[in-house]
């Protein structure tokens, strides 16, 4: 019995060093490419050892390039500028670029073998992106589902973003059997205030991050971000301005309204902000603050069922309704919206029907 | 020893698994490269001819392993997890040396390496090959009709779905919904070879 067990494990693991070591030989021979130089929008040269991914190695690098699949070319998302040295267009990219993208040389990093001295080109946002150590300051509750965390940034002590941008946050494992994994927020914060950031989480029942944010974050403890992400901004024209966002969606909302306080932009603006019942409407003074502060900005909360003993005289029903009753035209105006899908292509049916055009209406959808 | 029924058993087992027990479509294995990698003709010819070729030498492999190292040994329950590890460093052996010394196959074919080495179709044909006590031409030919089975399956899925593209499709059935839908019908449509062969 002992020798059978004895005779079972010697076989299996000798059976698994060999391949291992095979590998190895095979890798330190045949995949040794030796070092090759990246070379970073002519600015920054990399030199790493040959023969993995791009992606991998400027992960390694501390170079973020969004992903979602790991590495498998099946999301499409690590695209890249690659000028020189990248070879021929693999057939695992090619149902992810478009023709224009073929034609100016837009690859997929976790495709793109590293095999010799490559140039490329990262946009200057994704470049900013990288990984911050920071401490959770506050939480604070803001409605049954809904709270506001601050992290105070520890390493680097500084962070610059767009307002309108997301971060990633590290969820580590908090239970038997977890996993590591990245969520996206948006920034709630004030861009001023750099040593700081805050972002607005909706409990997710069931969802890993939020489970780990609501039930085992607490004050003091270590976070891990990373970011900025993302192209959801204001844009640079004298248009006025309609914000439609409920829930958590108040977050990079938030963000474009300190900004624009900050920069004493006088856009008119009105933010619909649309919830079920009038406990679930939050961070009110702020908004009334925004109201006094800004030139020309009015903030709309809209109730679809208020209860009996709420006691609500605000605009009532679907906050697409309550845009639709406002603006008779809206071609004049830019829309900003942000929260669920369901309730982003609502809102982008309704505004069309208003007339405005689609190069003028911007989203961020969470999902 | 005479060769000559082995190898006309050995055909028919091709066969077989390309269409009667076509390891897609009828077993439902290596699913995921199937939806994943289905979008274009082009791209699943490739992943097609990868897994005809992991499967067939893998099935080699793992049955000499099996045979010559495991069953002497009483060994047998360990072949699932033997065969696993045999068949992902033989993929990494091959996109390796590939990728140095033949840039032309490895840009048709090691690519693709990666995307199936924990391909469960891979595994499953090593185990069904183990199950149903195939000597080892049989086997080949069980590891090639099999891989051809998939192949052909992929190329189908694929050409439909390039058709697809200009279809308005309800927005719900939109990617992986009617991806689906077609991998069942295709399977039922599979089911139509059942009985043309009766061999196992």
């Amino acid at each position: 019995m002992v020798l059978e067990i004895l005779v079972a494990v010697i076989v299996v693991s000798s059976i698994g060093t060999g391949l291992a070591a095979l590998l190895s030989i095979c890798e330190h021979f045949l995949a040794n490419y030796g070092p090759c130089q990246i070379n970073i929008n002519d600015e920054r040269n990399i030199t790493v050892k040959g023969g993995k991914d791009l992606l991998s190695m400027l992960v390694a690098e501390k170079i973020f390039i969004p992903s979602a699949c790991g590495g498998r070319g099946t999301c499409g998302l690590c695209k890249l500028k690659v000028l020189e040295g990248a070879g021929p267009l693999l057939p695992t990219e090619e149902p992810y670029l478009e023709k224009d993208e073929r034609e100016s040389n837009i690859r997929l990093a976790c495709q793109v073998k590293v095999r010799n001295d490559l140039s490329i080109d990262i946009p200057p946002e994704l470049f900013a992106a990288r990984e911050y150590i920071c401490k959770c300051a506050e939480i604070a509750d803001l409605t049954h589902d809904i709270k506001q965390f601050r992290f105070e940034l520890v390493e680097p002590k500084e962070i610059d973003y767009i307002p309108g941008q997301y971060l990633q946050l590290l969820t580590p494992v908090y239970k038997k059997g977890g996993e590591e994994v990245y969520r996206a927020y948006s920034i709630s914060s004030d861009p001023s205030e750099k040593h700081n950031i805050e972002t607005i989480i909706r409990l997710v029942p069931g969802g890993i991050c939020t489970t780990y944010c609501f039930e085992y974050l607490k004050v003091g403890d270590e976070v891990r971000i990373n970011g900025p992400y993302g192209d959801f901004r204001l844009s640079e024209t004298d248009a006025p301005i309609v914000f439609i966002a409920g829930g958590s969606g108040m977050a990079p909302i938030k963000c474009i309204l300190h900004y624009m306080k900050n920069t004493a932009n006088n856009r008119k603006a009105t933010y619909y902000f649309g919830a079920n019942k009038v406990n679930e409407l939050f961070l009110l003074d702020q908004m009334k603050e925004f109201e006094s502060d800004l030139a020309d900005f009015r903030f709309v909360p809209v109730v679809a069922g208020p209860g009996e003993n709420e006691n609500w005289d605000g605009e009532v029903g679907l906050v697409t309704e309550a845009v639709r009753r406002d603006l008779a035209n809206a071609s004049e105006y830019e829309a900003y919206l942000c929260g669920s899908p369901g309730m982003i292509d609502a809102a982008i049916k309704v505004l069309a029907e208003l007339g405005m055009k689609e190069e003028r209406i911007f989203f961020d959808k969470f999902e | 020893m005479n060769a000559g029924p082995e190898i006309s058993q050995a055909f028919i087992v091709c066969i077989s698994a390309v269409f009667t027990q076509n390891i897609l479509l009828t077993y439902f294995l290596g699913l995921c490269p199937f939806l994943g990698v289905s979008r274009e003709v082009k791209t699943a010819t490739g992943l097609g001819f990868a897994v005809i070729f992991v499967l067939t030498s893998t099935c080699m492999l793992n049955w000499l392993v099996y045979h010559y190292v495991l069953v002497p040994l009483n060994l047998e329950f360990f072949r699932f997890i033997l065969f696993i590890i045999i068949i992902a460093a033989f993929v990494q052996l091959v996109e390796m040396v590939l990728d140095r010394y033949s840039p032309f196959l490895y840009q048709q074919l090691g690519v693709f390496l990666p995307l199936i080495t924990v391909n469960c179709a891979i595994l499953g044909a090593s185990l069904f090959m183990v199950i149903r006590d195939y000597s080892f031409i049989v086997a080949v030919g069980y590891g090639f009709g099999s891989g051809l089975g998939w192949f052909l399956a992929i190329i189908a899925m694929a050409g439909i779905r390039q058709k697809l593209v200009n279809d308005r499709i309800p927005q719900g059935l939109q990617g992986p919904g009617i991806t689906l839908i077609i991998a069942g019908l295709m399977a039922l449509a599979f089911m139509g070879f059942s009985g043309v062969l009766q061999a196992r």
